[in-house]
């Protein structure tokens, strides 16, 4: 049955939730801050569960690609909104409550069309921002990359 | 055996306030910040991530302000706090494979598709003071290097190909990862179990038993083939969509240490593998756990268990240090009566003794000549 508060969510693949999702959880608080500002209209959101702070239990491979084994456990934080009659998940590691709870709103946002373009903005910031600081990291690690060279041994 | 004394409560809240006094030290010098910890001691804070458990930087960082740099104490206080939160489940296994790699050296290829790449290490540092550290002077920004980067190919897969080194670690269809938070130890215990115990074991524990296996106690000759440090992303399941997410990413170390082995009825002569994966950047633990992991696997390969490292009881009882640091510090603590006890004992023993003694001093002397 389908509750007549909740609208389907717009068909949006979920693929692009996916992405989407998980860009908003490597936004900072300040970037999800600054768009939630910036919106022409915030319609309210209407908190359905949390923010509530709890732990994940990562795991590895033995060997890196066998079986999995418990690795250790991280802090995360998810929260969940009703908005203009969808539900937007948000979660990200740590224990900023306010920061998962403006993912939730984004991710709500993302599937109403009227909003949808805005929140695609945010998330193309987002990807910028992280895309632009790995190739950073990428070329500061790639300075120290061992050149190797053979000395060659004069035969005369 | 404990007995409850009251009088101490004054005393207790005159020494806690004292510690806090004590810890903040000298007024006039500025408090350190946890932004500075997590930025300037990030070493410190991987160190007590890693054994505490417990991945959160902040945390962690606070943690050590706390316990005075005391890391056994920071540990101790992360493995308390995570007990205050729910667990909300476990996490798509990471792919160290797709690491955003900021280190990654092997000692068994030269040239391999990814390069050495050294990243921020100590290795081949003089190890001399640096008295311009004295000062708080600018530091230069890191050079760049442009250009297409390789795929950092990780050095188990280049071995595969010739079938003269294990695979990673199976176990049988079906094995659900133990998990040492939800059950009790039990002895002997599968290679993921272990693997979980050693992840969060003493890092000075594992080295001093790593270098033991080095030394002949333990019948290694280990290679690294390659170290790797960086970014994963840790992704979680999410019920209600049916589709896993990102939470964002997470810095680990791994090392995949290569063990020459002869061979037994089970199987031919190869490279059997030893595997370490820490949080944050600890190489020393990675490679420690990675020697003790080959260490452990004897009934996997039919050796003798003739050293302390390879006796999985011996060393997974005594990994976590925060289990060490309880039992060894409760003994600080009143054991009046108990010792009443033993001193009534003793002062028994020692009437006897004498009395026995004055009583047949011939038999003394012949024991003693014995």
């Amino acid at each position: 049955m389908v509750s007549s508060v909740t609208r389907p969510a717009s068909g949006i693949a979920p693929e692009r939730r996916k992405a989407a999702m998980g860009l908003l959880a490597k936004a900072t608080r300040h970037e999800l801050d600054e768009a939630w500002k910036a919106l022409p209209q915030r319609p309210d959101a209407e908190p359905v569960r949390g923010p509530e702070t709890g732990l994940v239990m990562v795991r590895g491979r033995i060997g890196g690609g066998g079986q999995p084994f418990n690795l250790g456990e991280v802090t995360a934080t998810r929260a969940s909104v009703r908005l203009d009659g969808v539900v937007g998940h948000g979660q990200a590691l740590g224990t900023d409550g306010e920061k998962a709870r403006l993912a939730a709103v984004f991710d709500a946002l993302l599937q109403l069309p009227e909003h949808a373009p805005a929140v695609e903005r945010l998330l193309a910031d987002i990807a910028a921002r992280i895309a632009a600081e790995d190739a950073r990291k990428a070329r500061e690690t790639a300075a120290t990359r061992v050149d190797f060279f053979t000395m060659v041994r004069g035969d005369d | 055996m404990y007995v409850a004394v009251k009088g101490g409560e004054t005393a207790i809240a005159n020494a806690h306030r004292l510690l806090a006094d004590r810890r903040r030290g000298d007024r006039s010098l500025p408090s350190i910040t946890i932004e500075q910890i997590v930025a300037q001691l990030g070493l410190a804070v991987d160190r007590v991530m890693a054994e505490a458990s417990l991945y959160d930087r902040a945390i962690a960082a606070l943690a050590i302000r706390q316990s005075r740099g005391d890391m056994i104490e920071a540990i101790f206080i992360l493995r308390a706090y995570r007990t205050t939160l729910p667990r909300f489940g476990y996490s798509v296994p990471v792919e160290t494979a797709a690491m955003q790699v900021e280190r990654r050296v092997s000692a068994t290829y030269k040239d391999l598709p990814g390069g050495q790449l050294l990243g921020p290490t100590f290795d081949y540092t003089h190890r001399l003071l640096d008295p311009a550290l004295l000062q708080d002077g600018p530091v230069e920004q890191p050079l760049q290097r442009d250009g297409e980067q390789e795929p950092v190919m990780r050095v188990a897969d280049i071995l595969a190909g010739e079938d003269l080194v294990e695979g990673d670690g199976d176990l049988p269809a079906g094995h659900v990862p133990g998990d040492l938070t939800r059950e009790p130890l039990e002895f002997p215990m599968p290679r993921d179990l272990r693997l979980q115990a050693l992840a969060r074991g003493d890092e000075g524990f594992l080295l001093s038993l790593g270098y033991s296996t080095q030394r002949g106690y333990g019948n290694n000759h280990p290679f690294v083939g390659e170290v790797r440090m960086g970014e994963v992303e840790v992704e979680l399941e999410l019920p209600e969509l049916g589709f896993a997410v990102s939470l964002g990413r997470i810095q680990v170390t791994e090392c995949q240490m290569i063990t020459q082995f002869k061979g037994s009825a089970k199987s031919p002569p190869q490279f059997t593998r030893g595997y370490g994966l820490v949080f944050g950047q600890n190489e020393r633990k990675a490679m420690s756990m990675s020697l003790v992991d080959r260490a452990l696997r004897t009934a996997e390969f039919e050796e003798d268990v003739v050293s302390p490292a390879q006796d999985e009881e011996f060393v997974i009882s005594h990994a976590d240090n925060v289990q060490a640091t309880g039992f060894v510090e409760h003994l600080k603590l009143p054991h009046y009566v108990d010792f009443q006890a033993e001193l009534d004992l003793m002062r028994r023993m020692r009437r006897e003794h004498e009395a026995k003694s004055t009583e047949e001093p011939g038999e003394d002397v012949l024991e003693a000549a014995q």
